[in-house]
Formats: structure tokens, sequence, C-alpha cells
């Protein structure tokens, strides 16, 4: 890491932003709070466009790491020395952050997973286990990501359920019409992505809850992409599931949320077998904990968890109506920008999106695209994004993905566009 | 650091806008297909094997330019070779990008020398290689279709 070099990056960055932006957002002294966001790639100041796929960690939580293991490491829920005592109090503490961050009623109701591979696969093991028959038919949308798609899938094999798709339309939003025809008797839950990770669309999640529950079908929202960019409230959606990830909201990888309401969770069976699950074993009979302890089997991830909490606490601190509020102009600039480009095209052009634009560039491979932006320092995604029906119904292979966050600038945008005219260059004809 | 035009040279843009041989062949006796889930190129390969000698190769597919250009200079050096010297040549080129091989391999190379550059780009070794993958499970009748993920 060039340091020096990066810092006068950053000044000249910093006189050049403050004349464009206007927002409640200091971002210049945000970006002082991400280490990470100071080096250069290829010879180029970072550019991190990339964060559907992964935010980067501000100070304060790699700080909480570090303390963590340097002051508080122990089993938690297992001692009586103090050490023990200290890390459960504060892994139990995050799980109250986690309540009031999502507006969850009760602390009980928030499971610590590994992510939201995790969260969902543990509903679809145990709801399928406990409410699900042949016959039976689970609703998710053509958007989902994978995640969303395989355990459903999974549990339709093991049970004879059948899988409803919900299409969408050419600008990647759910057609609601369509999703009402699939509501019937025979349908046990409803799996929706609250924002999709490639196309940026916002799902009327609200509604198609509502619609759910008219006939009695409770309704798991994915919201990975969902918590670093807007508030979300469960009690207000009256989802039965939402599940996220830590390290798409600016906290460690693996440590991820599973809220339920507490009446469904009490009715699943338990996910895995291990130490903390359990009220009392023998070999005759084991008895289980109560939630969430029921669901955290073996020695969670503590340190992710009371990080999370501080990521939790640091997007609060910035206010989550300025992040969305910047993040949408930092979007519609981007928009502007980007189809300024001939021959781009987006892929995912819905009405209400988040910042996140997904695009192709003439017939140029989105890995080219991705390869010739790395050289000017400017990391995109490129490929499927974990979502092939999508590119399947936009016809294709792959698309390149810029994924906005609120440490991103205009400037950055302007590099990213001046990229893609390099790329042009390069493949010119 | 290696310089972009170094990856995409001239000769890689022309052979991704201009493939050679990009055709189904008629009477072929070989034939595999490549998939490179990362990024989703795909190919199949078309060969006329006769007592071991490779006589004619084609591909259809689509990919990135890399993959595509990989394809299409294979298409060209494989005629008139001999599977086991195909082989061979898999097996130094695999192993110059690999790192495996060292450095002086890049004078067996011939025309995939022009490829050298991705050495300097892990992740894009697998599109340069995804032909040659499927080169091999088509000379061994493999009627899987070969990934990059093995």
């Amino acid at each position: 890491m060039k340091v020096d070099n990066a810092t006068q990056q950053q000044a000249k960055q910093q006189k050049m932003t403050k004349k464009t932006q206007s927002t409640s957002l200091d971002v210049m002294k945000i970006r002082q709070d991400f280490p990470i966001l100071h080096q250069e790639v290829h010879g180029k100041p970072l550019v991190y466009l990339d964060n559907a796929a992964t935010t980067q960690k501000p100070q304060a939580v790699i700080d909480t790491i570090m303390r963590v293991y340097s002051h508080d490491n122990s089993n938690v829920h297992r001692g009586i020395h103090t050490l023990s005592e200290r890390a459960t109090a504060l892994y139990e503490a995050a799980r109250d952050t986690v309540k009031n961050h999502i507006n969850a009623r009760e602390s009980r109701e928030i499971i610590f997973v590994r992510g939201t591979t995790e969260a969902i696969n543990l509903v679809a093991t145990g709801y399928g286990q406990s409410e699900i028959q042949a016959g039976d038919e689970i609703i998710i949308s053509e958007m989902e990501h994978h995640s969303n798609i395989v355990p459903w899938q999974m549990l339709c094999e093991r049970t004879g359920a059948i899988l409803r798709v919900i299409p969408i339309n050419e600008h990647g939003e759910i057609i609601l019409e369509e999703y009402q025809k699939l509501l019937n008797t025979k349908t046990k839950l409803v799996a929706v992505v609250h924002i999709s990770n490639a196309l940026g669309t916002i799902n009327p999640v609200a509604d198609m809850i509502t619609l759910a529950h008219e006939h009695n079908i409770p309704v798991l929202i994915d919201g990975a992409q969902a918590l670093p960019h807007c508030g979300v409230d469960v009690q207000a959606l009256d989802c039965d599931f939402y599940t996220f990830s830590g390290h798409k909201t600016f906290a460690p990888s693996g440590i991820g949320v599973l809220y339920g309401k507490a009446e469904l969770l009490e009715k699943l069976p338990p996910y895995q077998g291990g130490g903390e699950m359990i009220s009392s074993v023998s070999f005759d009979k084991t008895t289980y904990n109560v939630i969430p302890h029921k669901f955290e089997a073996g020695t969670p991830n503590i340190s992710g968890a009371i990080a999370l909490a501080t990521a939790l606490d640091y997007l609060n601190n910035l206010g989550i109506e300025n992040i969305a509020q910047y993040e949408k102009e930092l979007l519609n600039y981007a928009t502007d920008a980007l189809l300024t480009i001939p021959g781009l095209r987006l892929i995912g052009t819905a009405k209400d999106k988040a910042s996140i634009l997904s695009f192709t560039l003439d017939d140029i491979h989105a890995h080219d695209v991705g390869t010739i932006l790395d050289f000017e320092g400017i990391a995109i995604r490129s490929g499927h994004h974990c979502a092939m029906p999508i590119m399947e119904h936009f016809k294709v292979p792959a698309t390149s993905r810029a994924s906005l966050s609120f440490y991103n600038t205009k400037e950055e945008i302007n590099k990213l566009v001046a990229g893609l005219h390099r790329a042009k260059e390069v493949f010119k004809r | 650091m290696s310089d972009l035009r170094e990856l995409y040279q001239e000769v890689i843009i022309d052979h991704s806008h201009s493939p050679r041989n990009f055709h189904k062949l008629d009477h072929s006796n070989h034939e595999a297909e490549g998939f490179n889930p990362l990024c989703g190129d795909k190919l199949t390969l078309y060969l006329k094997v006769n007592d071991k000698l490779i006589e004619e190769a084609s591909f259809q597919g689509a990919g990135c330019a890399i993959s595509t250009a990989s394809a299409s200079l294979m298409t060209e050096i494989l005629k008139g070779k001999t599977i086991a010297a195909a082989e061979e040549l898999f097996h130094d080129f695999h192993g110059y990008l690999t790192g495996v091989c060292d450095e002086n391999t890049i004078d067996k190379l011939g025309k995939l020398a022009i490829l050298a550059g991705v050495k300097d780009f892990p992740t894009r070794v697998k599109c340069a290689t995804l032909a040659w993958h499927t080169l091999h499970a088509a000379l061994n009748n493999s009627h899987n279709t070969v990934t990059t993920e093995i």
C-alpha cells in the first residue's frame, strides 16, 4: 500500500468532490473510516464498486474484532468465570442490537447463523420437515439468488413439493398479477428477495406479504442486499422470516441472521444437533433448548456477532435515511453517466431500484470488461451473479455489475465511465 | 505489472472478433463440450482424426475474448498435428500458464506464446485453457461436458 500517494490522491479527490456533492453525509470523512479504500491497484487508486458481493469494513468493526480477541474472548453460555460472562453479555447484547435494528418484537426471534444461505437452508430444512408434503407448492421469483432457489429445489426433491416461479417483466420487476395467480390453497410458503443482487430491483415485499397472508401463507424475505441500503422493519412488513448476511452490511463474513416470528420458530424442528441447542441429554431422551438457542448448535461466531452489532451501530450513526438519500443521488448520477456510453445496455431498469447497475457493453464479454477495469484500479463484478435464471431471462451470458455504497463518490463513477471507454477502445473493430 | 496490451494483443482481439474455423464440422469423429461455470463460457469442439493424426478441427460457442481467441488459435494449430503432439502442447501451455513449467517452456509454445500474458492473471487462466481441456476430453471420447472447475 502506497499510503503517501493514496493520501495525496484522496486530498485531490476531496477538493473536487466538495463542489459536486449535496448530501448530509460527509463522504470524505466516511472514507477515512475504511482503511482498505486507501490503496493502489495496478498503480491506480482503488475504486471499489463490488459492494453487492461484499462490503468493506469500517475501522470500528475491525477494532471490535481486535478487542474481543484481545480482552473478552471466551465461550458463551458455558463458563461461570468472568470472561465467559463478559463474552456472553456482549454476544447477547449484539442480539438485542439486531433486534432493535430490524424492529423485531423479541431478541429470541434473532438466530445467529453463518449468513443468508444458512438462514434459508435452516428454514427450508426445518419447515420442509414439519410442514411440506408431496403436491404442496412453494413460490419464489425469477430474480432470486441461487441461495433462494437451490434450498427450495432440494426441499421439493425430498418431499415431492412443487416450485412455482413468479415471472419478471423487461425492466426486471416482479409481475404482481402473475404472483397473485400463483397463490392458492396448495401454497405453503413464499420466499422472495427484498432487493435483487443482479438487477437492483427493490421488490414490493410489503404488498406481497399482505397478499400471501390473505391466504394464510407465511413469507420469507431474503434481505441480503436490503440491509446495507435501506431501513428494515420486520413488524411493519409483517414477514414471517427475514434473512441477511453480516458481510454485505459492513460486518465480517461468517455471521448472519435469521429472523423468525417466535411462534413459527418454536414450531420448527432444530437444524443441527450439538451443544448449546439442548436442555438435557441422555441416551433415552434429549430435550431441546428454547429459541434462539435451539438453532445455535455448537460454539457460534462470537466475535462476528459482536462486530455485526458494531456495524449496525455504525450504519445508524450515519443514519440509514441519509445513506439511502445519498445512494439514490449516486445511482441517478451513475445511471445517467453510463447511458452516455454508446453500446451500453442496462440490465435491470426497475422504477424502484437500489444502487446496483448491471450492464453489457457492445459484445465485449463481462470478464474482459472486468479485467480492463481492474487495470484502472476499478473493482466490479463480472459474471452471472449467482442468478443464472436472470441471465437466461435477459438472454445474456453474463453482465458487468457496479454496486455502489455510501463511501463511493461521483468521481469514482467518472473513473468507471472512463474505464469503460478504454474497454471500447481496446475492442474497437 | 504487465501492461493491458500484453494481455489483449492485437492478434487476440482479431481472433476474438473473427474466430477461425468457427463452424460445425461435418463428418467429425471426435466431439466434446467445454463449460466454464464461473463466467458461462461455452464451446463445442469438433475433430476429424485419422490414424492418430488430427486432420481437421473447428469449434462453436460463446465466450470472452481470451477463451474465443484461444479456441480459434488452437483449431489452427491442431491441423496436421498428431494426438501425442497436441497433448504435449496442451501440457506445456497449461504448465506455463499455471507456473508449473519454467519460463523456457514459452519457446515450445509457438503461436500460443501470444497468450503468455494470461499468466499474470490467475482468474483468466481458465479462459485460455478451456478449449484445451475440451480437446483433451474430445480425444478421450468423453461424452460429458468438461468444466474448468476440476
